[in-house]
C-alpha cells in the first residue's frame, strides 16, 4: 500500500531535517529534493497503475465507520502528481535563492511541513481529518510567507494568518453542523446521508464551507489576503502558494465537498459561476494597474482562479474537462513567471516594472522562459493555456451561456495586457541595467523544466493521451455514486 | 436553543472584534474568542441533558453523551494555541519593525 507514504515521506523529511540540520543548508536540500523526488515518481506510478480505479487504505485497520480512511481516485492522483511536479521545481529553485536569505534548515523543514499538510488534504477521505492536515499545510505557509523577515513579509504573514484563522473557524462550524446532521464524518457516509437531509441544512453547511474554502482558494469577494500574501513571500514560495496551495485548500476541497459530496446543487454552481466570472473581471483589471512584478501576478492568479470556478459552475463534462486542465496548467505557468520574478529580483535587487530594464541578454533563460510562461496564461496557441481556455469557452456556449464565453474571452485579453505589460516594461525595456547577482544552475533548470511542460502540456489534451489523463478525473468530479460505492461497498 | 443563540452571539463577538479593532493584540484575541465559540458549539452538539461520560462501567449505563464532539474540541484547542502563538509571535515582530500596534498604521502594502 502506498498511500501512507505520501503523508509519511515529507514528514520524516521535515523532521530529519531539523534534527540533523545543524547550521548549514547541505541536509535540507538532500533530503527534501530526494523527498520530492520520490513523490513525484510515486504519484506518477500510482496514477498510471490506478486506471479510473478507487484505492482505500484504513488507517490502523480500524474498519470505516469507526477509522480515518486514506482515498485515492484518479482525482486525488491527478492533484498529487501537479504537487510533486511544482514542489520539486520548486526546491531546486529554492537553493540558490534561499541561500540570499540566509542559510538555513528552516526552510527547508517547512517547506516538507506544508508539502504533508498538502498530500494529507488530498489523500484524507474524514472531514475532520481534512481540517488538520489543511491547518497544518497553513501555518507551514504562513511561517514560509514571513521568511524574509522583511517588515512588508510579517505585515502580510499576519493579514494571511488572521485571513486564515477566521476561515478555518468558519470551516470548523460547517463541520460541527454536518456532524450533528449525519451522526459521521467519513465524507462517503455524509454523501449517503446528504439526499435524506432537509436542504435548507445543506444550503446552510454549504454556505459556511463555500466561505471557507473559498478564503482559501481567494476568489473574488475573498481575495484581500492573496496579493500581499503572494507578492511578499520568498519566490519559489509564492510559486507553491499561488501554483498549488490555493488549489488543493480552496479549488480541490470545494470540489470534493460540493461536488462528491454534495452532488453539485444548482444553487451552489450558481454561485461559482458567478464568483468565478467577478474573479476574472474585476482582478484583471486590477492585474493592469499593478508595478510590482509579483503582485501583477497574484491578481491575474486571482482571475485564473475565476476561469477554474466558472469551468466547475457550467457543470458539464466539457467544462469540468476545462476546469481540471486549466488547474493543471494555471500551477505550471504561474509557478514559471513566479520563478522569472524571483530570478530578476535576485538579479537586480527589485521588482518594480519600471526600473527594470533591458533583459534579453543578461538573462537570457528568464526572459525566454518568460515569454513562454505569458503566452501560455494569456492563451496563445499552442501553448497548454490555449486548449483549457478554449475548452471553457466551447463549454459556455455549448451550455447556452455566449455571455459567459464572451466574458471569459474578455479575461483572456486582460491577461494579455498585463502579461504584456510585464514583458514591455519588466525584460525589454530599453533601459540599461547592471546586474547584482548571477544567476546559478539551478533556478535556470527549474525554469527551463517548467516551460518545457508548458509547451507539451497541451498534448493531454489529444486523443489516446487524454482518455488516460483527464477523462477519469472529470469522471470522478460528475459520478458522485461512483465515489461513495468505491469507498464503502468493497 | 438559547444556548446555541447565545453561543451564536460570543460568535459575533469575535467577528466583531476581528472587523473592527485596530490594536493587534485586540484582534487576537478576538480570533481566540470566535475559536471558543467554534468549540462550543461542536460540544454542545453532542451534549445530551441527563447523560453520563461515555465510559462503559456497569451493564445498563443509560444515555450517554457523544464522545466524538469532545475528540475534535481537543484537537482544534491545540490548532487554536498554535495559531496563537504563531499570531504573537508575528507581532511581536511587527512591533519591532514599525514601533506600534495599531493596525492603521501598519500598511506598506497597498493596491
Amino acid at each position: 500500500m502506498m498511500l501512507p507514504y505520501f503523508i509519511i515521506i515529507p514528514l520524516l523529511a521535515a523532521f530529519l531535517i531539523t534534527l540533523i540540520g545543524g547550521k548549514r543548508d547541505i541536509w535540507g536540500i538532500a533530503l527534501s529534493m530526494i523527498a520530492t523526488a520520490a513523490l513525484l515518481i510515486m504519484s506518477l506510478v500510482s496514477f498510471l497503475q490506478l486506471r479510473g480505479e478507487t484505492i482505500v487504505y484504513e488507517m490502523g485497520n480500524w474498519q470505516l465507520p469507526l477509522g480515518i480512511a486514506l482515498v485515492m481516485d484518479s482525482l486525488s492522483g491527478f492533484m498529487l502528481i501537479i504537487v510533486s511536479l511544482v514542489a520539486l521545481t520548486s526546491v531546486v529553485y529554492s537553493i540558490q535563492y534561499v541561500r540570499h536569505l540566509g542559510q538555513d534548515f528552516k526552510y527547508y523543514a517547512l517547506f516538507m511541513f506544508m508539502l504533508t499538510g498538502m498530500n494529507g488534504v488530498i489523500l484524507t477521505g474524514d472531514i475532520f481529518n481534512l481540517f488538520v492536515f489543511m491547518e497544518i499545510a497553513l501555518f507551514a505557509a504562513f511561517a514560509l510567507v514571513a521568511y524574509g523577515c522583511r517588515a512588508e513579509e510579517y505585515e502580510a504573514a499576519f493579514k494571511y494568518a488572521i485571513m486564515g484563522a477566521v476561515s478555518s473557524t468558519l470551516i470548523l462550524i460547517g463541520i460541527g453542523v454536518l456532524y450533528s446532521a449525519t451522526s459521521t464524518l467519513t465524507m462517503a457516509r455524509i454523501a449517503q446521508a446528504i439526499p435524506g437531509l432537509p436542504s435548507q441544512i445543506v444550503l446552510w453547511i454549504g454556505g459556511l464551507f463555500l466561505a471557507g474554502f473559498g478564503l482559501k482558494a481567494a476568489a473574488m469577494p475573498f481575495h484581500a489576503w492573496l496579493p500581499d500574501a503572494h507578492s511578499s513571500a520568498p519566490a519559489p514560495i509564492s510559486s507553491m502558494l499561488s501554483g498549488v496551495l490555493i488549489k488543493v485548500l480552496g479549488i480541490y476541497a470545494i470540489i470534493r465537498l460540493f461536488f462528491n459530496v454534495f452532488d453539485a446543487p444548482s444553487a451552489f454552481l450558481t454561485i461559482f459561476i458567478v464568483i468565478g466570472s467577478a474573479s476574472i473581471l474585476i482582478s484583471g483589471f486590477l492585474a493592469i494597474i499593478q508595478w510590482d512584478f509579483k503582485r501583477l501576478l497574484a491578481y491575474s492568479s486571482i482571475s485564473q482562479i475565476g476561469y477554474i470556478l466558472l469551468g466547475m459552475g457550467l457543470a458539464t463534462p466539457l467544462a469540468i474537462l476545462g476546469a481540471v486542465f486549466h488547474l493543471f496548467n494555471h500551477a505550471i505557468f504561474k509557478s514559471l513567471l513566479f520563478y522569472d520574478a524571483g530570478s530578476v529580483e535576485l538579479a537586480l535587487g527589485t521588482r518594480d516594472l519600471q526600473k527594470l530594464g533591458k533583459l534579453g541578454k543578461l538573462l537570457p533563460v528568464t526572459s525566454g522562459t518568460s515569454i513562454i510562461a505569458s503566452l501560455a496564461i494569456s492563451g496563445i496557441p499552442p501553448f497548454n493555456g490555449f486548449f483549457s481556455k478554449l475548452i471553457i469557452i466551447l463549454a459556455a456556449i455549448a451550455a447556452g451561456q455566449p455571455v459567459l464565453a464572451l466574458l471569459a474571452i474578455l479575461g483572456s485579453i486582460l491577461t494579455l495586457a498585463a502579461v504584456m505589460k510585464i514583458q514591455r516594461y519588466g525584460l525589454r525595456q530599453d533601459v540599461d541595467v547592471a546586474p547584482v547577482e548571477k544567476i546559478g544552475l539551478g533556478m535556470n533548470i527549474a525554469m527551463i523544466l517548467l516551460a518545457v511542460i508548458c509547451i507539451v502540456g497541451g498534448l493531454l489534451i489529444a486523443p489516446g493521451i487524454r482518455e488516460v489523463a483527464l477523462d477519469p478525473v472529470v469522471n470522478v468530479i460528475l459520478e458522485k455514486a461512483e465515489y461513495v460505492q468505491m469507498v464503502l461497498g468493497r | 436553543m438559547t444556548v446555541y443563540l447565545l453561543c451564536f452571539a460570543l460568535f459575533l463577538v469575535g467577528l466583531y472584534g476581528v472587523l473592527a479593532k485596530r490594536d493587534l493584540i485586540k484582534i487576537i484575541l478576538s480570533i481566540g474568542i470566535m475559536g471558543y465559540a467554534a468549540n462550543l458549539f461542536l460540544i454542545l452538539f453532542g451534549y445530551k441533558r441527563g447523560a453520563t461520560f461515555p465510559i462503559l462501567t456497569g451493564a445498563n449505563p443509560g444515555p450517554m453523551v457523544d464522545p466524538l464532539p469532545q475528540a475534535l474540541v481537543l484537537t482544534s484547542i491545540v490548532i487554536e494555541l498554535g495559531t496563537t502563538a504563531l499570531l504573537v509571535a508575528l507581532v511581536v515582530r511587527l512591533f519591532q519593525k514599525y514601533g506600534t500596534f495599531d493596525i492603521a498604521k501598519i500598511r506598506r502594502l497597498r493596491g
